[in-house]
């Protein structure tokens, strides 16, 4: 395995761990942060602002070097353009999460770990990321 | 560690893991965009994706096996179940991007697209989640 290789199956990992340890994979724990009305359980709002302060400083601290450690170059979208493919794509994910509390990170996990729900969600996630690669280029 | 802790600690990995993907091979930890990539994209471009991929899936699965609160037994509706990944999927593939791209290392990098996107979806998730559990019709 080269050392690319190694280096995102390790980040992986981390990552991995660190949604198991953060319920996420759990949908009702997602489920009680987005229904306000019920027992609103606020443990998704811990889990993002921890992941987005550690990646921001480290993102800060990395984007001093020229090119990623182990070669070729930061792979980051350049457009800063707000468009309607945008705003429509991230509604319908929000619908689809909002329904089943599941996102495709914790549910890969929970494919993994074998739990029923995420075996039955993920097939026809993949089917709608397919259907949409067909639809729109 | 009490919930509150452990979100805090699970998102810092989240965050850590993201890190070293940017630092090392220089990507984005988007899920859905390595998940579509390792299935559909360039030959070559694939194997980084499968090996980030079973490194979550793995350590993931692992570590849920010596939590004290593993995820309850889970028997959601089927049908429901089947829309809901059929949206995800589409939207994240026309949207580019979820929780983890847009959500975590899209705001990480103060991208404004990123930001549009996770107000919207969180709006989205929120309107579907009342919907779902105070005008449920779903069997």
């Amino acid at each position: 395995m080269t050392r690319a290789n190694l280096a995102s199956l390790a980040a992986g990992a981390i990552f991995g761990v660190g949604l198991a340890l953060s319920a996420m994979v759990d949908r009702h724990v997602v489920l009680g942060f987005l229904d306000v009305t019920g027992h609103w359980n606020p443990r998704l709002a811990f889990v993002m602002a921890a992941a987005v302060a550690v990646a921001a400083v480290a993102y800060r601290l990395i984007f001093r070097r020229p090119a990623p450690a182990l070669g070729g170059e930061f792979r980051v979208p350049k457009t800063d353009v707000i468009d309607v493919r945008l705003v429509a794509g991230a509604a319908i994910f929000g619908v689809g999460w909002g329904l089943a509390g599941f996102c495709p990170g914790p549910v890969l996990v929970g494919v993994a770990a074998g739990v029923r729900d995420a075996w039955i969600f993920v097939p026809a996630m993949f089917a709608g990321s397919w259907i949409a690669g067909r639809l729109v280029r | 560690m009490n919930d509150w802790a452990a979100s805090a600690a699970g998102g810092a990995l989240i965050g850590l893991g993201a890190a070293i993907l940017m630092w090392s091979v220089g990507r984005i930890a988007g899920i859905s965009g390595i998940a579509s990539g390792a299935l559909e994209g360039a030959r070559g471009d694939r194997a980084w994706r499968i090996a980030f991929l079973a490194g979550m899936m793995i350590a993931g699965a692992v570590a849920l096996q010596f939590l004290p609160a593993p995820p309850r037994a889970q028997t959601g509706s089927t049908p429901l179940l089947i829309v809901a990944g059929l949206l995800v999927g589409f939207g994240t593939r026309v949207g580019n991007g979820c929780t983890s791209g847009h959500g975590v290392c899209g705001l990480a990098r103060l991208s404004k697209r990123s930001l549009v996107a996770v107000v919207t979806f969180m709006a989205a998730a929120f309107a579907s989640a009342f919907v779902m559990n105070h005008v449920s019709v779903w069997p």
